[in-house]
């Protein structure tokens, strides 16, 4: 029969640009143990670990027979899964699907990256097809500039209008002790950073940090149990639409809209702006944090920047989005996405400390990445059905 | 468990070199060939897992090579990176979850567009193990020696395997290497790393699989002949070669267990009519038989030598050629499934094994057999 | 398609992959790799609770599963406990072929070293039989300050 699911706990590194003191396996491990800890769980109690991240960042083949001495599969059922950006939540949705198959009863979730031991785009270049999209149009960053500038065209969208989202992030990412930058940043100074690609500058981008993220999933026969406050799983979704980035349509995210629709009506949710208590967006830059807003129908398009300007999304606001200060301030690539579902966790388990947002009821985390690709969860306190 | 089945398999040719073809190109062909099989259409697909490696590939989001190939287009989609095995295995779960109703495991590669040393080097520890150069073919050996030396295995015994395989892909269509060979050529085969040769060693081979998993409702309504999954189970041992005992396979051995107990299957070598097993080299078929509890520690040479895993034996290996004949790093557990599928279907052809009830099919990741995944099949 | 095809010859794009790496080894392989350059010493660490003594060192015991922090010389000498003569030429490998790995067990380490075997005749090379290491004479921090093993004379 198939289980519910639910998270019973989380754990993470304190991100940085480097981590010159562990190596990979031994930065896996301090996510883990941190995870363990926080359910009070051993290795022993761990059914299934599911690993995760980006292989050219590290330069290493079956990443998940590599970390087995951090990641605690030594004779355990040890899987890898990997999809670019979207690796994190990737691995969040095989942890809900594994635990739900009933095969399974407390899995470990492991994202991680450390993106300081390569050329970040270098490495993402060889993500895009040899023959038609590498040599003419790859990185990550051309992409969303070429996203950026379709927006801004189709709404009279401002630059300004992006920034201000880097503002709200930043200013969270204060309140966020396992956040990579933690400095606050004015409109001004967004403004005039560097031009990457226009319109998309340094501050309107994500950093690359090293860090990790453990989850642990459990099944409703055992959640409980874990923990007075599991985060119940209510559904997933998500759309890889394209395998090559000259076939993207460009005017809105398309996968996040298709995936998101297709989750709101398996949640019962109508009303996603009223209803959900907290996002965290998995948001590589500024633009995305409006336009994306506008693709998972939370207002009409062209809107977000309003939404934004009016503080809805910001802390207090009705729908506060990235209270973790998001991936515009952390960002180990093959854990971000993760990251984004274990921040959920805690502002449902209460546990956000500083960055705690009242009350969270239904909460949505999303992941982004490969070929403009959306996966996306919803969370609930209650049981599900 | 919920019952759940194999309702399609479609596979391409495993050749040295596909040079006409892309990734998505083969993979296409075989989720062509699998939809054709279980009688559907793509829409007839509800969610998608594909099994790529970035490394093989030669590409960062290798996923993102197939995903149209897949009929991936406004789907639901994961990607397990490991053997075609583990893919698979996610796939179920994303039926038994209740989530989806069918779908389809897409898994290929293209050994010929690279360097397979380079690939297989890459799985070493970067600071400890990868300065020494070690590859699949010389970290294999070490294994091997180590396990022929502990149990008396002889070389000659591994070369019957190499000799009973390559014959047995002469009735197999798909496979690469069908050669009538003796004892001798193996044993007289250029030498890589001793005591492997190298006829005992798989070949560098293109190909890709698809198969296609649905629940009850589904297998019984597009299918007149569905395999059933009984069992499955997987497990990973220590990661450097030095913390393992590599004469022996306890994360088989455990992953086996989970399988049959899921299964109900108490004596392996009675219950079990066929087993497609991943014979990267030939030692490993023998090894592995025995971390499948076809026989006991230390006697698959002599299982080799009863004949009983031959075509007519009580418990024939690898009807397909194995891996020893058509080796498609990724795609090989999968092909192993799919051929399993034929096999209890009664629809392998040349290559059939009369009245298979229960098939076994076996998959690995990692240096040296680190883990393992078994997959129990039946009517 | 395929009939066109039959007409010219397909095209094969060559290109490589070109990403340099920097692998931290963290402060457990920065000890290891220092006394290793520095004292031509080889140190494991050691698991209290199961006394596993690990080599290469391990911050974490795979199976206890907590953090490691005694550091235990093991060797320099060892068991050689499996080995291979290699036959073939790659461009990653150290030495030309023929030449040797090993297995070694390094005395009072529990979990054994590959790494290269040399000084010896094919022949001679035993599965059970005594090595030595061999430093090299500029040490830079890694683990090809090892040149290779020898057997003990």
């Amino acid at each position: 029969m198939a289980k519910r699911v639910a998270i019973v706990g989380t754990g993470q590194t304190y991100h940085k640009s480097k981590r010159l003191d562990v190596n990979g396996v031994e930065l896996i491990h301090e996510a883990v143990a941190r995870a363990l800890e926080d359910t009070e769980l051993t290795r022993d109690d761990i059914d299934l670990v599911i690993i995760g991240n980006m292989d050219h960042f590290e330069g290493i083949n079956y990443v998940d027979m590599w970390s087995i001495d951090g990641s605690g599969g030594f004779m355990k059922p040890t899987i890898k899964l990997t999809t670019g950006g979207t690796t994190g939540s990737t691995l969040a949705i095989a942890g809900y699907h594994m635990v739900a198959s009933g095969l399974f009863n407390k899995a470990l979730v492991i994202g991680w990256e450390k993106n300081s031991e390569s050329d970040t785009t270098a490495a993402i270049n060889t993500a895009f097809d040899p023959i038609w999209d590498r040599l003419t149009f790859a990185g990550a960053i051309g992409a969303l500039a070429v996203e950026a500038s379709a927006y801004m065209d189709d709404y009279g969208i401002t630059e300004r209008d992006a920034a201000r989202v880097v503002v709200r992030d930043r200013k969270n990412a204060c309140n966020n002790p396992y956040a990579h930058l933690r400095k606050e940043v004015t409109i001004e100074e967004v403004l005039s950073s560097p031009m990457l690609c226009d319109p998309v500058k340094l501050l309107d981008m994500c950093p690359r940090s090293d860090g990790a993220c453990a989850v642990i999933f459990a099944s409703e026969d055992v959640a409980e149990k874990i923990t007075d406050t599991p985060v119940w799983i209510w559904g997933t979704a998500n759309r890889h639409l394209y395998s090559y980035i000259n076939d993207v349509n460009f005017h809105g995210l398309q996968s996040l809209k298709n995936a998101s629709m297709e989750l709101y009506q398996k949640c019962g949710i109508k009303e996603p702006l009223k209803e959900i208590d907290v996002i965290e967006l998995y948001q590589p830059y500024s633009f995305g944090g409006l336009l994306w807003l506008e693709s998972m129908g939370l207002c009409k398009e062209g809107e977000a920047p309003k939404l934004v300007w009016d503080g809805v999304t910001d802390m207090d606001g009705e729908l506060p989005v990235n209270p973790s200060g998001g991936v515009i301030a952390t960002n180990p690539i093959g854990a971000t996405g993760l990251i984004r579902c274990a921040e959920v966790a805690r502002q449902m388990m209460g546990k956000a400390g500083e960055h705690q947002v009242p009350n969270v009821k239904i909460a949505i985390s999303t992941g982004f990445g490969g070929c403009m690709w959306s996966d996306i969860l919803l969370y609930g306190k209650d049981k599900p059905y | 468990m919920e019952r759940t089945a194999i309702i399609g398999i479609g596979m391409t040719k495993q050749e040295r070199r596909k040079e006409s073809e892309t990734f998505s190109d083969m993979v296409f062909e075989a989720v062509t060939k699998a939809l054709n099989d279980a009688e559907m259409t793509i829409k007839d697909i509800d969610n998608i897992v594909t099994g790529c490696n970035d490394f093989w590939d030669g590409r960062t989001i290798s996923s993102m090579a197939v995903g149209d190939a897949s009929g991936a287009w406004d789907k639901n989609i994961s990607c397990v990176e490991g053997d075609g095995t583990f893919v698979a295995l996610y796939g179920l779960t994303r039926i038994l979850s209740g989530s989806y109703r069918a779908t389809l495991i897409t898994a290929h590669s293209k050994g010929s567009e690279s360097i397979s040393s380079l690939i297989t080097n890459a799985m070493f520890d970067p600071i400890y193990t990868r300065p020494l150069g070690l590859d699949a073919i010389t970290s294999s050996a070490l294994q091997a020696k180590c396990y022929m030396d502990k149990y008396g295995i002889t070389e000659e015994q591994c070369a019957m395997v190499s000799v009973k395989n390559h014959r047995n892909a002469k009735n197999n269509p798909y496979s690469q290497l069908p050669m009538d060979l003796s004892v001798k050529d193996v044993l007289n085969s250029r030498r890589l790393a001793d005591p492997i040769k190298l006829l005992d060693a798989s070949p560098i081979t293109d190909g890709a699989c698809a198969i296609i998993l649905a629940d009850e409702g589904m297998a019984k309504r597009f299918s007149k002949h569905p395999v059933w999954i009984r069992g499955v189970g997987f497990c990973a041992d220590a990661y450097h070669l030095g913390d393992r005992d590599l004469a022996e396979c306890k994360s088989l051995e455990k992953a086996a267990k989970t399988a049959y107990r899921m299964a109900g299957i108490e004596n392996p070598f009675k219950e079990i009519d066929v087993a497609e097993i991943y014979d990267a080299f030939s030692y490993q078929e023998l090894m592995w038989s025995e971390g499948l509890g076809f026989c006991e520690k230390g006697e698959g040479g002599k299982l080799v030598e009863s004949g009983k895993t031959e075509m007519g034996g009580s418990m024939p290996i690898n009807p397909s050629g194995g891996c020893l004949s058509a080796h498609a790093v990724i795609a090989a557990g999968l092909i192993r499934i799919a051929e399993a599928v034929l096999q209890v279907r009664g629809g392998a052809g040349k290559r059939q094994i009369p009245d298979v009830k229960t098939g076994l099919a076996h998959g690995i990741n990692g240096p040296c057999g680190q883990s393992h995944c078994v997959w129990i099949l039946g009517e | 398609m395929n009939k066109w095809l039959e007409t010219v010859e397909p095209l094969v794009y060559e290109s490589r992959i070109k990403v340099p790496y920097t692998w931290s080894v963290g402060e457990v392989g920065s000890r290891f790799l220092i006394e290793l350059r520095d004292h031509k010493k080889i140190y494991g660490t050691r698991c209290p609770k199961c006394n596993i003594v690990y080599l290469p060192p391990r911050k974490t015991c795979s199976q206890c599963f907590f953090n490691l922090d005694e550091w235990v010389e093991v060797g320099p000498q060892g068991t050689l406990i499996t080995y291979t003569l290699v036959h073939y030429e790659s461009s990653m490998m150290p030495m030309k072929s023929p030449f040797a790995y090993g297995i070694i067990l390094l005395d009072k380490a529990n979990t054994g070293l590959v790494h290269l075997l040399d000084e010896v005749k094919s022949e001679e090379i035993k599965t059970g039989m005594r090595v030595e290491p061999v430093f090299k004479d500029e040490r830079t921090g890694d683990i090809m300050d090892i040149r290779y093993f020898r057997p003990v004379r």
